[in-house]
């Protein structure tokens, strides 16, 4: 038999990834329908437009898909990670001639499929229950496209190297999700970005899920609300290349740092 | 022909704490080695140095004509050739025994056939049986199915009847025997005495990160020429003697008794107790 190559191994791991997941159903219960549920409660409560032709879900919307990226890279794999690590997987694996990239690749595979179902599902309830407008434009989709490759790619070497933080598999869920959630707050996702108090959008500004937010909105906002935005502008360049530093950062910190057994 | 391992000099210290001491130890190719020692006596350390999880501070090592702290690519075609069974683990619990064998199958150069793997560690039945449904022990046989897919020319086998009832740490020992016949060199770890006993081909005791003795399990600590304990009834009295020409003594004492000797009992020293004397010698 001939040498199993890194990549088609990565693949046979995505797909036993995939089938995992899919037989944790509180996990899929949780990360999939959690946000609809957030969705279907802000939508009702804030009915009101915040701009002309533009209604709350609307807004809204744009922010859970940035947090869906969030959510299916950095939050999955910074929780299930160190899980792995507590089971003896990571360990188990390290003694195979698996090439380590595999595993990354079959993460990775986890987190695309995971996240195209979570923005499907999330734009569906969205015109579905709440009025919200698809992009018409080639070009939108496109962003979107782009956006969502780039802002995946960040979330899930920033996971991968977070995975180091939670001392352990059981804490990892207090650990990561705190983070997310005051991310989630001060980046916009719960509310129009430009009512937060200044310092909290500096802070925001810091970090991706900002950036990731505001790009999703120029996706599905009209170009007039660009006027809105902090800078009067949709800041496309200035979004690619801060979430672009992230992946970089993430890329080299995961690297540095990942370990396949806990010390 | 090389040795399957060798290793001179060996030496681990976490702190000032010597894990391993300048530890020599060699394993020729085909025997069934187990290594003995309490806990703390650089057991693990050794053997995790030998799988290539931990680097050492100084030593020769040589598993398989390779060095385990090598990185790259060349570890990688090494590993290809070992098995490791670890420490009980319960990772891949939603996925299917077959599923979980037929994967690890795809790392490997040369796999053995997943269905027979299975049928080898006697999980057949359990094939489409979800990994967190399975018993300790099915769980355990499922860990030395995915450390033996690989057709490993040497298997590391981490206490792996920690759990079993006594039938299937038999049945255990029998698959181990057979992998062997099959041309695999086995290392074992064991904290069960019978249990390298009834395996080993060989055993070495380790304690304080030395090797103290290499041996067959039957001279080991010169168990063989040891004292052998008569005991035997004299009339309310229950009495003992160490004697190193038993059948002398018996044969006496039946001339004594006219016959049939009261409670007659001759035993020599188990592994057991050549082994707790050994790691006891050294505490002191």
């Amino acid at each position: 038999m001939s040498k199993p190559t890194a990549l088609s191994i990565g693949i046979q791991r995505g797909r036993l990834e995939v089938k995992q997941f899919m037989r944790q159903r509180e996990s899929v219960v949780f990360t999939m329908l959690f946000p609809l549920i957030l969705l279907a409660i802000f939508g009702s409560v804030f009915s009101n437009s915040i701009a002309k032709g533009v209604t709350f879900s609307q807004y809204f919307v744009a922010g859970m898909i940035a947090s869906g990226m969030v959510n299916t890279g950095f939050q999955q794999l910074a929780i299930m990670i160190p899980m792995e690590r507590d089971f003896g997987t990571l360990k188990r694996l390290r003694g195979t001639p698996m090439p380590a990239s595999s595993y990354f690749i079959g993460k990775a595979i986890l987190v695309t499929l995971s996240m195209l179902i979570q923005v499907i599902l999330l734009l569906a309830a969205g015109v579905i229950f709440f009025g919200v407008n698809l992009p018409t434009s080639a070009h939108k989709w496109l962003l979107l496209l782009a956006l969502l490759i780039l802002g995946s790619a960040c979330s899930t070497v920033l996971g991968i190297a977070f995975s180091n933080v939670p001392k352990s598999g059981r804490g990892a869920s207090a650990v990561v999700s705190p983070v997310v959630i005051v991310l989630q707050f001060f980046s916009g996702v719960f509310f129009v970005f430009t009512q937060l108090p200044h310092w909290m959008q500096q802070v925001a500004a810091i970090f991706p899920l900002k950036w990731m937010t505001q790009g999703a909105r120029s996706v599905f906002l009209p170009d007039s609300f660009a006027t809105r935005e902090v800078a009067g502008n949709w800041e496309t360049g200035r979004t690619f290349a801060i979430i672009g530093a992230w992946l970089v950062i993430g890329l080299f910190w995961s690297i540095r740092s990942f370990k396949w057994e806990r010390d | 022909m090389s040795k399957v391992i060798s290793v001179a000099g060996l030496r681990k210290s976490y702190g000032s704490n010597r894990a391993v001491d300048g530890l020599d130890l060699e394993i020729e190719q085909g025997e069934i080695f187990a290594l003995l020692g309490p806990n703390g006596a650089g057991k693990t350390t050794t053997v995790e140095i030998l799988e290539g999880f931990r680097d050492r501070d100084s030593g020769e090592v040589r598993v398989l004509d390779f060095d385990p702290s090598a990185k790259g690519n060349a570890g990688q075609q090494w590993r290809d050739r070992i098995g490791i069974v670890l420490q009980s683990t319960q990772d891949a619990g939603d996925l299917t025994v077959y599923e979980s064998v037929s994967h690890f199958a795809t790392y490997y150069e040369n796999p053995k056939d997943a269905r027979e793997v299975i049928e080898l560690v006697g999980l057949t039945e359990k094939s489409d049986a979800l990994g967190r449904t399975l018993s300790g022990g099915q769980r355990r046989r499922l860990d030395v199915a995915l450390g033996i897919i690989g057709n490993p020319e040497l298997i590391f086998l981490d206490e792996p009847t920690t759990g079993f009832d006594p039938e299937a740490r038999r049945a255990f020992w029998s698959l181990i025997r057979k992998l062997r016949d099959e041309g695999a060199t086995i290392l074992l770890t064991t904290h069960y005495l019978d249990e390298a006993e009834a395996l080993a081909d060989r055993v070495a005791v380790i304690n304080r990160g030395k090797i103290i003795e290499v041996s067959t399990p039957d001279q080991l600590g010169g168990r063989a020429t040891s004292l052998a304990t008569v005991s035997w009834r004299d009339g309310v009295e229950l009495r003992e003697e160490k004697s190193a020409n038993p059948t002398a003594l018996v044969s006496q004492l039946a001339q004594q008794f006219g016959g049939e000797i009261p409670e007659l009992n001759v035993r020599r020293a188990s592994l057991e107790d050549i082994y707790l004397e050994m790691i006891g010698g050294v505490d002191e």
